[in-house]
């Protein structure tokens, strides 16, 4: 344990984002800011800190970085605005491909693209950053605000991100992750942890998306199999903004009005949350529903725990699949928390999976819910039900420990 | 506009060769940590106007280009002394730390007239140095008498008349350090993407004659460990008739999108894997849906659709020049009409 200790303590120094010896750059800001900014990025010294100073600074081109341990600072995300409106090439306003990089104190405006994208990075972090498309919700406005793929020690803090025509906060097939204390609103998806593992999301604010909170797993990618994910005290509210993801892609299906959504995963917790004004619900557990070819994916949701929740208004106008399919099972309003019930097998089916492989729902007295026995629907039809029995849902699965990230000081 | 100049093609410059003066490559030059601000620092080129290398420095080709807006490019290696390359079958050839891989990029006015008037743009440099491959690109001058550096990269017009006589006009994108690692990427490390095997086993039109390339290489030490000719992959000229629909069409998608689009590459994400020898149908699009395509998708739902090109993403993809749903997302700015067409066609006729 001491052990332990001390080289959680390395860590922290190693991965402080400044010190004394390390190179200050101030990006000159008289003339080309384009070039002179990526020259900075392409020619800075590992660990050195590039300042941006206040202002409103217009891209044609997708900037780079490339260097490991830069720290890549503004004067507020209010105050040094990267604007892409005028981006020809490239497929997102910032890529970062190197590790142990802090992005600070910045916004990014209206890339036809994503916003900000990190690649395959160990150790990143997102203080404070804006991404926003500033007309608002629309299909032509890129598809992720921040966006970090296939990275691990991801740490997102205080980040504001609208307008994203797929997921304003989306982290993708990545491990160890944290995302709080920020706010999504007018994207399709507020947050969306796909493919990933070991994920704290917490104290965060998702209104005005089409769904608040989405935990999901696809198909046929390098990293799948989600699981050991914690949803805990953020609010997902009011998540009134209707589909506007072009179709074809995943969150397209999302009905307007879904608080938390979790689909496919296993070992997620979701708890202390506020939901409500969801007008589809605000509690969606699903199974992949799409067909896939793919032997080594489990479609289905297992060992969901919801608990210690408080719900309000949900349910009174689905949208979408929900309206379709659920409302004719459940009436409307479609009840607080709603699993689709689908299960690996047939003998599940019939007596229910075991418990490790079940969903567990420990809400206060008066919440509601259905299980909507999709499966069982199917095998024997005449008997075709739901069952809104919450209290044949109880039990717990084992706690999950948080997430530490090497460059996070201000959790102990 | 930059002013165009007399040059000629590769293999009746080198005839003349004997004419000019010896220029030694400076491998100090080229193993510096900072990079030359001058191409001509590094003594790649007798004469960097008409692209006449030096002693050491070969010209080579490729059976199947990345498509790069129409450019013309002309190739060349360099090896140090007594060095040499080790042969692999599928993937990029083993080059020894000093290897230099140049490549310039030029549009004859006329392609009509594709040995005269051409206008050099650009000549990029992958070095392979002792702690990984590095990229840079050198924009030549207006008389090019010299290029310079380049970090940050450059946009600039180009024009020129194509072979039906239509005058195109481009933007054309130079790109910095940065996005050219965003192809050059195996397994997170800089990478050569054209030098396969496959891809450089064809005649190149040497001053002494016609030859393979590849045996080429063996004989000058350049190249070791390669089989016995038969014993080589190949793939087709993408436009090459005579040849397998199927065949050409995934050697055409190997060479643009497989350095991306691949377990190993930048694209893994994305689960399309598009190397020449990929087996899994659904890895190589077949009705596989996007993953993260925003709007590249296209309210489209596969990347291939059996029989039915429009509805596929690829074909959306590739006929795309808006930055978020653009594929290849850099390297062009226009569309590649043949391209798109053999594509196409090899979709038509999946079943």
């Amino acid at each position: 344990m001491r052990i332990l200790i001390t080289v959680f303590a390395a860590l922290f120094i190693a991965a402080a984002p400044l010190s004394a010896q390390e190179e200050t750059i101030t990006v000159d800001v008289s003339g080309d800011v384009q070039e002179a900014l990526q020259e900075a990025l392409i020619l800075a010294e590992p660990g050195s800190t590039i300042m941006i100073p206040a202002g409103t600074y217009n891209f044609t081109v997708a900037l780079s970085l490339d260097v490991p341990n830069i720290t890549l600072r503004g004067a507020g995300m209010d105050e040094t605005i990267l604007s892409f409106k005028g981006q020809t090439v490239g497929s997102e306003g910032l890529l970062i491909t190197s590790g142990g990089v802090w992005v600070e104190d910045l916004a990014v405006e209206d890339t036809p693209g994503d916003g900000i994208k990190a690649k395959g990075v160990d150790t990143i972090t997102f203080k404070n950053v804006r991404v926003e498309w500033t007309g608002g919700p629309k299909a032509e406005n890129g598809a992720y605000g921040i966006y970090p793929v296939q990275s691990k020690n991801v740490l997102i803090d205080g980040a504001l991100v609208r307008g994203a025509s797929d997921a304003g906060i989306y982290v993708g097939q990545s491990q160890q992750i944290i995302v709080r204390n920020s706010v999504a609103e007018y994207n399709v998806a507020g947050i969306e942890i796909e493919n990933s593992y070991y994920a704290d999301v917490y104290d965060n604010i998702a209104t005005h998306n089409t769904g608040g909170i989405l935990i999901f797993d696809l198909p046929n990618l390098p990293q799948q199999g989600g699981h050991s994910i914690r949803v805990f005290n953020n609010k997902s509210v009011n998540n009134d903004t209707p589909n506007f993801a072009p179709p074809g892609n995943i969150v397209g299906s999302v009905p307007r009005g879904t608080g938390i959504m979790v689909m496919s995963n296993r070992n997620v917790e979701v708890f202390g949350n506020e939901m409500g004004e969801n007008a589809t619900v605000n509690m969606l557990i699903t199974a992949y529903s799409q067909d896939y070819d793919d032997e080594g994916f489990n479609p289905l949701a297992q060992e969901i725990y919801v608990h210690d929740n408080t719900y309000g208004r949900g349910g009174w106008d689905p949208d979408g699949l929900a309206k379709e399919v659920i409302a004719p099972k459940t009436g409307v309003p479609l009840p607080d928390i709603v699993w689709d019930g689908a299960v690996g097998s047939m003998w599940d089916a019939f007596f229910g999976p075991d418990a490790d492989e079940t969903i567990h729902i420990n809400e206060k007295e008066g919440t509601s819910f259905a299980n909507l026995d999709f499966v069982y629907d199917m095998i024997v039809p005449w008997q075709a039900g739901i069952d809104t029995d919450i209290s044949n849902y109880g039990g717990s699965i084992a706690p999950l420990a948080p997430v530490k990230l090497p460059q996070d000081k201000a959790k102990d | 506009m930059r002013a165009l100049f007399q040059a000629f093609v590769l293999c009746a410059v080198l005839l003349s060769q004997a004419s000019w003066a010896e220029v030694e490559v400076d491998d100090e030059a080229l193993m510096a940590k900072r990079p030359a601000k001058l191409l001509s620092a590094y003594g790649l080129f007798r004469d960097g106007a008409s692209q006449l290398p030096s002693a050491g420095v070969y010209p080579y080709d490729l059976q199947q280009p990345l498509f790069t807006d129409y450019a013309h490019k002309y190739r060349f290696i360099y090896m140090p002394a007594g060095q040499s390359a080790a042969y692999s079958a599928d993937e990029t050839f083993e080059f020894p730390v000093g290897t230099v891989l140049v490549k310039t990029f030029a549009y004859p006015a006329d392609f009509r007239k594709p040995v005269a008037d051409i206008q050099l743009i650009e000549t990029r440099l992958l070095i392979h140095q002792q702690d990984g491959w590095n990229a840079w690109a050198y924009v030549w001058n207006e008389d090019a008498s010299d290029a310079v550096l380049k970090v940050a990269g450059k946009s600039f017009p180009v024009s020129w008349t194509d072979e039906t006589g239509k005058v195109q006009n481009i933007q054309y994108v130079v790109p910095n350090k940065n996005q050219c690692k965003g192809c050059h990427t195996y397994n997170k490390k800089f990478t050569p993407i054209g030098p396969k095997a496959r891809n450089l086993n064809k005649d190149f039109p040497y001053s002494h004659g016609s030859k393979n390339q590849l045996s080429y290489w063996s004989s000058l030490g350049l190249l070791r460990g390669a089989p016995s000719h038969g014993n080589i992959p190949s793939v087709p000229k993408f436009d090459d008739a005579t040849a397998p629909l199927g065949a050409r069409a995934r050697a055409y998608l190997d060479i643009n999108c497989a350095h991306c689009h691949r377990l190993e590459g930048p694209a893994s994400t994305s689960g399309l894997y598009l190397t020449y020898g990929e087996k899994n149908a659904v890895n190589w699009g077949y009705k596989k849906r996007p993953v993260a395509a925003g709007r590249g998708s296209g309210n489209l739902h596969f990347d291939i659709v059996p029989g039915k090109p429009d509805l596929s993403i690829l074909i959306y993809r590739m006929i795309s020049t808006d930055p978020a749903v653009m594929m290849p997302e850099v390297g062009r700015t226009t569309v590649h009409k043949e391209g798109v067409e053999l594509i196409e066609d090899w979709i038509a006729g999946l079943e």
